[in-house]
Parts: C-alpha cells; sequence; structure tokens
C-alpha cells in the first residue's frame, strides 16, 4: 500500500488519527494517547497493513521547539516497518510534560520493551502496562530525566564532583 | 663486522650472579601482564598496540581476561559514573602490586565530554589511583609504549627499593583536540582547542 492508502485506511477506522502537517515522504500520524493501544494491535494484525516490525520507539522534548502554536508536550515517536509489504509507517503520541503517560505496547511489539524503558529514563514518560519499567542507562538512583530541556545537570554524583578542580568553562549547562 | 656477543660455553659466561629482589624486579619488569578493558575508541588503538605492527608481547605484555591474573590495567576510553564503580571493583580484584594506566583525555580528565555530558566522569583518578597518564583522542600506541616503558622504570624501581613513585609520569605530546592533559596548566581546562 502507498501512503495516503495506508492513512485513508487507518482513518477509516480510527477517525480521530490526523496526519501530521509536516511534509515528508514518509506519513506520520498524530495518535491519542488513549487510541494507541487499539490502533496498534489494528496495524498488526490486519493482514493487508501487517506491520510486524516495531523498528524504533522513541521521543523528544517539545519545549523550546520552534513550532507554532507552541507545545508542551513530550512526543513519543513509533516507528514500524512491514517485513511482507514492505511500507513504513510513523506514529506521533504527545504526552504533556507535567505528567506524560502513554500506554505501553509492549505486549503488542516485545521490542518496545526496552525501548519504552529507555524513553522512560532519558525523558521521564510513564508507560501504562509495561511489565518492568525502570531505568535502562543512568544509574538506578539517578535524579531527573536527562534529555528533558529543563534538565538541570547534577553538581556531583555520588560524592564526586562533574568538574576537575581549577576546571572551568565561560559557557556550559546549568549545573544544581 | 663485529661479532654479536654470544654467551660462550665457558662455566662463568653461562652463570650470572645477582640479589633476589632484582631478579625479581628483572621478571616482573618484563612481563606486565595487563587486563583485557576497553570501554571506547582508545581500546581500538589498545589492539593496534597488541597486533602484529606495534605487537607488544615483545614487551612481555599479555592480556589478560581476568583482573586476578594482571598487573596492569590500562583504562582505555571513556568511564561514565556508571561504569566508575565497576572500573573500582575490577581494580579491588587485582592483586598488589597493581598499576594503572590512564589512557586518553576521556580517562585523563574527562575528554570532549568534560563540559557538556552529565554522564562521564571527569578522570578515572577520582575513583583509583593513576600512576601514569597518556594524553590523545585517541593516543598512537607509540604513546602508549612510552607509557609502558615509564611503567616498567617504576615497576624495577619498586621491587628493588620497595617504594612507589608518588607523583604520576605524564607522557609528553597533548597534540590533541580535545586538551584534557590533567598536567597542562594552560587554564584551558580541558576546554577544545580550536
Amino acid at each position: 500500500m502507498n501512503d495516503a492508502a495506508i492513512t485513508a485506511r487507518i482513518q477509516a477506522v480510527f477517525p480521530d488519527v490526523q496526519p501530521a502537517t509536516t511534509p515528508n515522504a514518509q506519513p506520520r500520524l498524530c495518535v491519542p494517547a488513549a487510541t494507541l493501544p487499539a490502533l496498534a494491535r489494528f496495524l498488526l494484525d490486519q493482514p493487508d497493513l501487517a506491520f510486524t516490525s516495531l523498528m524504533d520507539l522513541t521521543g523528544y522534548d517539545l519545549a523550546k521547539y520552534p513550532s507554532t502554536p507552541p507545545s508542551d508536550a513530550i512526543r513519543v515517536v513509533y516507528l514500524l516497518h512491514s517485513l511482507c509489504h514492505l511500507h513504513k509507517l510513523a506514529l506521533w503520541v504527545d504526552a504533556p510534560r507535567a505528567s506524560p503517560v502513554v500506554p505501553s505496547v509492549a505486549g503488542i511489539w516485545p521490542a518496545a520493551i526496552y525501548f519504552e524503558r529507555e524513553v522512560f529514563d532519558l525523558l521521564g514518560v510513564r508507560f501504562d502496562g509495561h511489565p518492568s519499567l525502570h531505568r535502562i542507562l543512568c544509574p538506578d538512583d539517578w535524579i531527573g530525566h536527562p534529555l528533558r530541556k529543563d534538565y538541570v545537570y547534577p553538581a556531583e554524583y555520588l560524592g564526586v564532583a562533574h568538574l576537575r578542580e581549577g576546571q572551568h568553562f565561560e559557557s556550559g549547562p546549568v549545573r544544581g | 663486522m663485529a661479532e654479536p656477543i654470544r654467551p660462550g660455553n665457558a662455566l662463568d659466561e653461562q652463570i650470572h650472579l645477582t640479589a633476589v629482589d632484582e631478579f625479581l624486579a628483572w621478571g616482573k619488569e618484563h612481563s606486565l601482564f595487563y587486563l583485557l578493558f576497553a570501554t571506547a575508541c582508545c581500546g581500538i588503538e589498545l589492539m593496534q598496540a597488541g597486533g602484529p605492527r606495534y605487537d607488544v608481547d615483545r614487551l612481555g605484555m599479555i592480556p589478560r581476561a581476568t583482573p586476578r591474573q594482571a598487573d596492569l590495567m590500562i583504562v582505555a576510553g571513556t568511564i561514565t559514573h556508571k561504569m566508575a564503580s565497576r572500573v573500582r571493583t575490577l581494580w579491588e580484584q587485582m592483586s598488589e602490586p597493581r598499576w594503572v594506566v590512564s589512557m586518553g583525555s576521556c580517562a585523563n580528565s574527562g575528554g570532549p565530554f568534560s563540559k557538556w555530558s552529565y554522564s562521564v566522569l571527569n578522570g578515572v583518578d577520582k575513583y583509583i589511583p593513576v600512576d601514569v597518564y597518556i594524553p590523545g583522542c585517541p593516543p598512537r600506541p607509540e604513546a602508549l609504549i612510552d607509557g609502558v616503558m615509564a611503567l616498567r622504570e617504576r615497576v624495577r624501581r619498586y621491587r628493588t627499593s620497595g617504594e612507589r613513585d608518588a607523583t604520576p609520569y605524564l607522557v609528553a605530546g597533548g597534540d590533541c583536540a580535545f586538551g584534557g592533559h590533567p598536567g597542562k596548566d594552560d587554564g584551558s581546562g580541558g576546554e577544545p582547542k580550536r
């Protein structure tokens, strides 16, 4: 199926899914968080769609992002690929920065287990229904989520300062 | 053309008299087994130093897969805060006398990550004592071998005199993109040279 056909096929069943306005060769669909579990199951199970592979699940903080109107959300991105039809699809799910919660797709694509742990670790998005949501890259006792735009860099960790003695930078990150 | 000097068959040419300590020092100096431990791209240069072109095996340096058999730890690469406790554990598992070479800007001072990274440790000497610092990003195998030769001097002195050199040895050079040499006192503080 081509991109327009995929979008039309999905919108016939899920009318609240809207194509993103960003011009791009690859279709990107904005999905409300509540619709995501049913849509994910639909994309995997329908024989003419058959998105069997979750290539990537990542995210980014939209604060300070040059968009109009300014968004206050964390965007989770799902990159899907169909290994039998060789077509691709990207989903965007926006979650409010204050308390970002997105339903987990780990029960649909098991590859999401590690991906969602990474997004939780670095952006603080909580995935409802994830079997074991804890940090994967940072140490377990790390404070904060480093890829958030308002992240305050730690001044020290376990008593070890982040700058060497006498080290100074004229610019750099805010250190707490 | 001069004849090469070879031990003859006479008894006094076959037997050498020395002190036991000096004999042990000679043996230790020529068999610095190093822990096969690399965390980043400096490990590639470490492998190159062990490869056929530079061949540190000829110096008696043989990589060991376990810290319990290693005399020397070459910290080759970036150490994150999460990794630092593991580095400390590996170092503690090595038997005395143990030696540490900090290879590359990252292990020396955090290197290119010292400014903007939240997760990288600014120098492995915050966790374990370092005997030799080698600047470079990454250092060439020649620099690594220079550091090892300096360390061998220290190993011999330690075995004969029983005293460790307190001040670390700094390999000369430092002509690397990311400064980061702890002995450098130009106020750059590891700031990249532009």
